[in-house]
C-alpha cells in the first residue's frame, strides 16, 4: 500500500489542516493530480500525489490538525488487491495542537566538530516523522542512531513546535485561529529565525543597466496584444534561472550538512499579501520556459498567491528565491535565504541614472541586483561570477 | 459610456485589484499610485482589465499620461470618442 502522508509545504510550516478530500475511496489517481486541500498558516494548499494508485482509506478526516509527515490516507498501488494488501502500521496521530515547550537548540546541538552516525534509513524516517536528529540519543555501535532510535524519540517528544505560544496581555494564550495575519507573522518568524540562526549568509550588489533590456521591452511590448505584454520581473526572473546553469552553487538545497545543486530551476518568487504577510511560491523549470510562458505562469501565481489557492509542489520545492522588493520603491533590498535554499537574488527599483558607458556619461534605467547566499555552499567569488552572469544575460534580452 | 459611468468603471477594477480600497478614500487629482499599492503585476492587470471591458487599447507608451484617476477618466474618454 501507498502511504500518503502530509508533506512539508515550506519551510516555515509545522503542522496542516485537512480541509477537504478531492478524492474518495475507490477513485484512482495519478502523479501530479490533487487528492487533498490542507491549510497552512499562510494559504490553502492543494496537495498532490506522486504515485499512482487508487484510494483505499482516509485516515486523517477534513478539520483535524497533524503534522508535517503524518499520514493522511491508504492507497493501493497499481494491481494491489484490497483483500490481500498489507496494511501498514500507522502510529495513532497525536494531536499537533498541544505546543510543546522549545527545547534550547544550544543545549541539543552535538559538540563542535563532532560527527554523528546516523544511517541514511535512520535520518529519512527522523525527517518523515519530523524528530530532531540533535536530540536523538544513539544505541546503535559506537553511538549511531538506528531507526528504533527516531522511533522512540517519536513517541517520547509530541510533534515538533519551535514556535511558543502566542501570548496575550496577562500572559493568556491567544486563540490563534482567530487570527490569520498573526499566525502568518509567526510562520514567518519561525522560517527566518531559523535562517538567521543556522544559514551564514554574505551578501552581494552589483548596479545593472537595463537600458538595452528596458529598450528591447519597449519594441516588444509594443508589437504584442495588451493580455500578453511581458514585466521587465519576468526578464531578471530569466536571466536568474540562466545564471544558475553558469553558477549551480546558487541552485538547490543544502541539507543533513551538505549542499544538493539542482539541474533545475524552480525560482521561488517572493509575493506580498494585501493583508500583510509574504509568501514565496515557485516557478517549476524556469530556465526552460519561454519568456510568455514565464508571464503567464507569474500572473497566475501572484493571482493565486493572492487567492489563497496554490499548490503543494509550489510551496515545497523553490531551489533559490528572487524577491522584487523594488516596485515598492526600495533602492536594494537584500533578502533572507530560505532555508532550505542558499541563496535569495534581490531587485531594486528601476530608476534612471547616469552611467557611463564607452568614455560617455549617459541616462540609463539601472537595477541594484543583490545577492544573499549561504557560505557553507559557495564563496563570494562565486557570489560575484553569478551576479555577473546575471547582468551579462540582461545586456542580450533578445537571448532569453 | 459618461465620464460618470467611467469613473465608476475605473474604480471598480481598482477595487478588485486592490479590494482593501475604498472609494471614499479615493482623491482623482493625486497621482493613483500614492494613494493605492500597485506593483508593475497590477497596474498591467488593472490596464488589462479596462481594456477588456471597453475595448480600448493601451500602448505602453501612454503610461505616463496615466497618473491621477482624472487622467485616466479623460484618456479613457477620449480613446472611445
Amino acid at each position: 500500500m501507498i502511504e500518503f502522508k502530509l508533506p512539508a509545504l515550506g519551510s516555515d510550516m509545522e503542522e496542516g489542516k485537512l480541509l477537504e478530500w478531492k478524492a474518495k475511496p475507490g477513485d484512482k489517481v495519478k502523479r501530479g493530480d490533487v487528492v487533498a486541500v490542507v491549510d497552512t498558516s499562510k494559504a490553502a494548499v492543494e496537495v498532490e500525489i506522486w504515485e499512482e494508485g487508487t484510494m483505499h482509506e482516509w485516515i486523517v478526516q477534513p478539520g483535524e490538525t497533524v503534522p508535517i509527515g503524518a499520514v493522511l490516507a491508504l492507497l493501493l498501488a497499481p494491481g494491489e488487491n484490497p483483500e490481500t494488501a498489507v496494511r501498514p502500521e500507522i502510529a495513532p496521530v497525536r494531536p499537533a495542537a498541544a505546543p510543546a515547550p522549545v527545547a534550547a537548540p544550544a543545549a541539543a546541538a552535538p559538540a563542535p566538530g563532532a560527527r554523528r552516525r546516523i544511517s541514511p534509513a535512520a535520518r529519512k524516517h527522523a525527517e518523515d516523522l519530523g524528530v530532531n536528529l540533535d536530540a536523538v540519543e544513539g544505541t546503535g555501535p559506537g553511538g549511531a542512531v538506528t531507526v528504533e532510535d527516531i522511533e522512540r524519540a517519536a513517541k517520547a517528544a509530541p510533534p515538533r513546535r519551535s514556535a511558543p505560544p502566542l501570548l496575550g496581555e496577562e500572559g493568556k494564550a491567544v486563540q490563534p485561529t482567530l487570527d490569520r495575519a498573526a499566525e502568518m507573522r509567526r510562520a514567518i518568524a519561525l522560517a527566518m529565525s531559523r535562517s538567521k540562526r543556522e544559514i551564514p549568509h554574505y551578501y552581494l550588489s552589483e548596479t545593472i543597466s537595463l537600458a538595452r533590456a528596458a529598450a528591447w521591452l519597449e519594441a516588444e511590448n509594443a508589437r504584442r496584444p495588451m493580455t500578453g505584454r511581458l514585466l521587465m520581473a519576468v526578464l531578471t526572473l530569466k536571466a536568474v534561472a540562466l545564471a544558475c546553469k553558469a553558477c549551480p552553487d546558487m541552485n538547490g538545497h543544502f541539507r543533513d550538512g551538505r549542499f544538493a545543486p539542482s539541474a533545475a530551476v524552480h525560482a521561488g518568487v517572493a509575493i506580498s499579501l494585501r493583508q500583510g504577510g509574504l509568501i514565496a511560491p515557485g516557478i517549476h523549470d524556469v530556465q526552460a520556459k519561454s519568456l510568455s510562458e514565464l508571464m503567464r505562469n507569474l500572473a497566475d501565481l501572484v493571482k493565486r498567491a493572492r487567492a489563497g489557492s496554490l499548490r503543494s509542489s509550489e510551496m515545497s520545492d523553490p531551489t533559490i528565491t528572487v524577491t522584487n522588493l523594488g516596485e515598492g520603491g526600495v533602492e536594494s533590498v537584500f533578502g533572507v535565504i530560505y532555508p532550505p535554499q542558499v541563496a535569495i537574488v534581490g531587485f531594486g527599483t528601476i530608476a534612471r541614472r547616469p552611467w557611463v558607458e564607452d568614455g560617455e556619461v549617459r541616462i540609463a534605467p539601472a537595477v541594484v541586483a543583490s545577492l544573499s547566499a549561504d557560505h557553507r555552499a559557495s564563496d563570494g567569488h562565486r557570489g560575484a561570477l553569478f551576479l555577473a552572469e546575471i547582468a551579462r544575460l540582461l545586456q542580450q534580452p533578445e537571448k532569453l | 459610456m459618461d465620464a460618470l459611468e467611467l469613473r465608476k468603471t475605473v474604480v471598480e477594477e481598482l477595487m478588485r485589484i486592490a479590494p482593501e480600497l475604498e472609494e471614499g478614500e479615493l482623491a482623482g487629482s493625486r497621482p493613483l499610485r500614492e494613494q493605492v499599492d500597485l506593483d508593475s503585476m497590477d497596474w498591467l492587470n488593472f490596464l488589462v482589465a479596462l481594456h477588456e471591458r471597453l475595448k480600448v487599447e493601451i500602448p505602453e507608451a501612454d503610461y505616463a499620461k496615466l497618473v491621477r484617476l482624472d487622467d485616466i477618466v479623460a484618456y479613457l474618454k477620449s480613446k472611445q470618442a
